[in-house]
């Protein structure tokens, strides 16, 4: 019955919640059915929801042809690596000069475990995964106010605010100062809860010991033999801990939220392998370099005129029965195209969203070797927001690539109105406020900022509720022969889980259309 | 959420000092002052100048030169821009956002990691950048827009923001 009603993804994720389709592929059980005899559709953007369609709809039998701007499929799954050279809108370029193996993912860097569909077309491709570490309690929450300036590690800062908590709670309840309907026996558990949770003494006190130790760390850890004796830490004083605001960091509840629970995985070797994979399955089918200038539907078919960028004033045409579109629409909405004004209005109500991120190359892993930091991410107040260390190649000798600035609004509007040279320089300057290591050990860096990139023009679409209740439906809803798909068609903003089920809820919805028309 | 618009608040504040320290001493060892205005921290952020404003928050998009970009679609070039005669139209587009473009005036619609993403500037610093604008990059205009004048086309679509005037905020 969901099946009916609703589009293939949309059944998948029915059948996943009810646990049926949990760990197996995605793909058989879209209802695309056959193509009917000589249908073709048209995609226009070889990003992963351009791509994910190609791959469907071609195997259901459909004659498919898709577009791209870039020279590359994978649209924002991108991965920078040694030798490649990357211009940005003002035309300054750079060029990657990282050591082989390693590299800046500019867009997406870490797949959800419940991102099933893009997970089962990682395992169908055989693009091999690895976790990737989101939080790690030895990294640091950094204030250049708070602690002179100096960073404190996760784990402390994690532990005394629960700490803190749980006793203040704790001291409330013995003092019956809660109004809540508690039993006797409810209050006990509670106790003995908070006790748990918050590293309490007996006496429900957190104070220095064995027992908050046990969470925050030791002063000096415990050991073997004579000299094992371990020495517990000491708690930050309540006052301290609040003034600080490091808190603000798990009180956002960033590292907690369902997007970012363990266990998260990455690409072996950047992200962009994915696009690469889907671009190999998609041989033949992918004109590079194309860019769409005008796209126009009538009674039969949809055609698009696009602009070859190899010989620069050149229009040509594509044709099909049908049109996926999954162009951003920051470019898009400059794109004349014959759509109706529910679709037309929607597709200029979402703005486009600024974000950084900064590639950092250092002669040695010393965030490891010094700091003992394997992977996840330190924060700080400054404009870079957070330091990323790589979740692969522990231990290795060599060289390293941080993420050494990933931020957004108004901070990553000022990284990117500088030069490329610029934002490294602010990154290494602001990091080595946290890392005293950076200046000796920087090597080389690249910077990636959204609003620069010639594809999109900013990183992601920006839905607020408001808008997204006038003009969501409107977005996705099929417009004569053109459906629309892309991250900026689903509830996933940014997400490249959002681009594929937007492809795949948008090709089920075509393929019952074509199936109608040739019915009829 | 209170925390994450509070840890913002200090990021904003905290960045505003920290690129005044850079500015300075990028300033001095190049010498260079004159290419770069030094941001302002919070409170003289109010008075930034219209050009300090635009070096640091518009530059990111439509470029130093004020000419704008081309790649897949295209950033708009403002110097020399005919559209800008009139301050009242630059001023609905900065408040209100128009295409990829963000609003810049007050969107209380935006939550979560939209809230981050946005930045508001106040009535006297878009008035400012306006004037900046609409007087520099090849553009002559004389007249002036004022904070009182950007704050009317504020109230004018804040007063119509229930959904139906949402499309006319972002609209083409």
């Amino acid at each position: 019955m969901i099946g009916l009603a609703a589009g293939g993804a949309a059944m998948y994720q029915a059948m996943s919640a009810l646990g049926f389709a949990q760990g197996t592929q995605v793909n058989g059980e879209l209802p695309l059915g056959e193509a009917p005899r000589g249908a073709s559709v048209l995609i226009l953007g070889a990003g992963l929801a351009g791509m994910t369609a190609a791959y469907e709809l071609r195997r259901a039998g459909y004659a498919v042809q898709v577009l791209e701007y870039n020279d590359r499929p994978g649209g924002r799954n991108w991965s920078l690596r040694g030798g490649d050279r990357y211009t940005e809108l003002g035309g300054a370029t750079q060029e990657c000069r990282f050591d082989p193996g390693l590299y800046l993912n500019p867009g997406p860097w870490r797949i959800p475990y419940h991102h099933s569909n893009l997970l089962a077309y990682c395992k169908r491709l055989g693009v091999r995964l690895e976790p990737f570490i989101q939080i790690n309690y030895n990294s640091y929450l950094h204030s250049l106010e708070a602690f002179g300036g100096r960073p404190q590690r996760y784990r402390c800062i994690d532990a005394d605010y629960r700490g803190l908590v749980s006793e203040l709670l704790a001291k409330a309840v013995n003092q019956q100062a809660l109004d809540a309907p508690l039993s006797h026996e409810d209050r006990e558990k509670l106790l003995e809860s908070l006790r748990d949770t918050g590293a309490l003494d007996a006496a429900y006190r957190y104070v220095q010991g064995n027992v908050s130790s046990d969470v925050r760390g030791y002063a000096k850890d415990p050991g073997g033999g004579l000299s094992g004796k371990p020495v517990p830490s000491q708690p930050i004083e309540a006052h301290q801990l609040l003034e600080s605001g490091l808190w603000q960091t798990l009180g956002s509840a960033y590292d907690q939220q369902y997007l970012f629970q363990t266990t998260l995985f990455q690409p072996v070797g950047g992200m962009g392998r994915i696009g690469e994979a889907f671009g190999r399955a998609l041989e033949g089918l992918i004109r590079y370099q194309a860019r769409v200038t005008r796209i126009h539907q009538d009674a039969r078919g949809v055609t698009a005129y696009y602009e070859d960028l190899h010989r620069p004033g050149t229009t040509l045409q594509a044709r099909a029965d049908w049109c996926l579109c999954t162009i951003p629409l920051s470019v898009l909405h400059q794109i004349p195209m014959n759509v109706g004004r529910p679709m037309a209005e929607a597709i200029a109500a979402v703005p486009y969203a600024p974000a950084v991120k900064i590639g950092l190359q250092f002669k040695r892993r010393f965030w490891e070797q010094d700091e003992a930091i394997y992977g996840g991410t330190t924060y700080t107040d400054q404009a870079i927001f957070s330091i990323s260390y790589p979740c692969c190649d522990y231990f290795s000798d060599g060289k390293g690539v941080v993420l050494g600035a990933y931020t957004f609004g108004e901070p990553a509007l000022e990284l990117t109105a500088m030069s490329p040279a610029q934002r490294v320089r602010e990154a290494v300057r602001q990091g080595a406020l946290i890392h005293p290591q950076y200046p000796e050990e920087f090597d080389n860096g690249i910077a990636v900022a959204w609003n620069r990139v010639p594809f999109i023009m900013g990183c992601y679409g920006m839905w607020s509720d408001a808008v997204r209740k006038r003009h969501y439906d409107n977005l996705c809803r099929i417009d004569g022969r053109i459906a629309l798909a892309g991250e900026h068609a689903s509830y996933l903003s940014a997400w490249q889980e959002g681009a594929i089920t937007s492809a795949l809820d948008a090709i089920t919805r075509l393929a019952r259309r074509a199936h109608a028309e040739a019915d009829a | 959420m209170k925390a994450r618009l509070l840890s913002l608040l200090t990021l904003t504040l905290t960045l505003a000092v920290v690129l005044t320290a850079w500015s300075q001493s990028a300033a001095q060892s190049t010498g260079t002052a004159a290419q770069r205005d030094e941001i302002p921290d919070d409170a003289q952020l109010a008075h930034a100048s219209g050009g300090v404003i635009y070096r640091h928050i518009c530059q990111a998009c439509h470029m130093a030169d004020a000419e704008g970009a081309v790649g897949a679609g295209h950033i708009p070039a403002l110097a020399a821009d005919a559209r800008l005669a009139s301050a009242q139209y630059m001023a609905a587009i900065v408040v209100n956002g128009r295409g990829d473009m963000p609003a810049f005036g007050p969107r209380p619609d935006y939550t979560g990691l939209q809230a981050m993403n946005h930045v508001t500037l106040s009535d006297a610093q878009i008035a400012a950048v306006i004037n900046f604008v609409r007087s520099h990059f090849g553009n002559h205009y004389r007249d002036r827009i004022t904070p009182a004048e950007v704050k009317a086309v504020q109230l004018r679509t804040a007063s119509n923001a229930d959904d139906e005037d949402l499309s006319l905020m972002a609209g083409k």
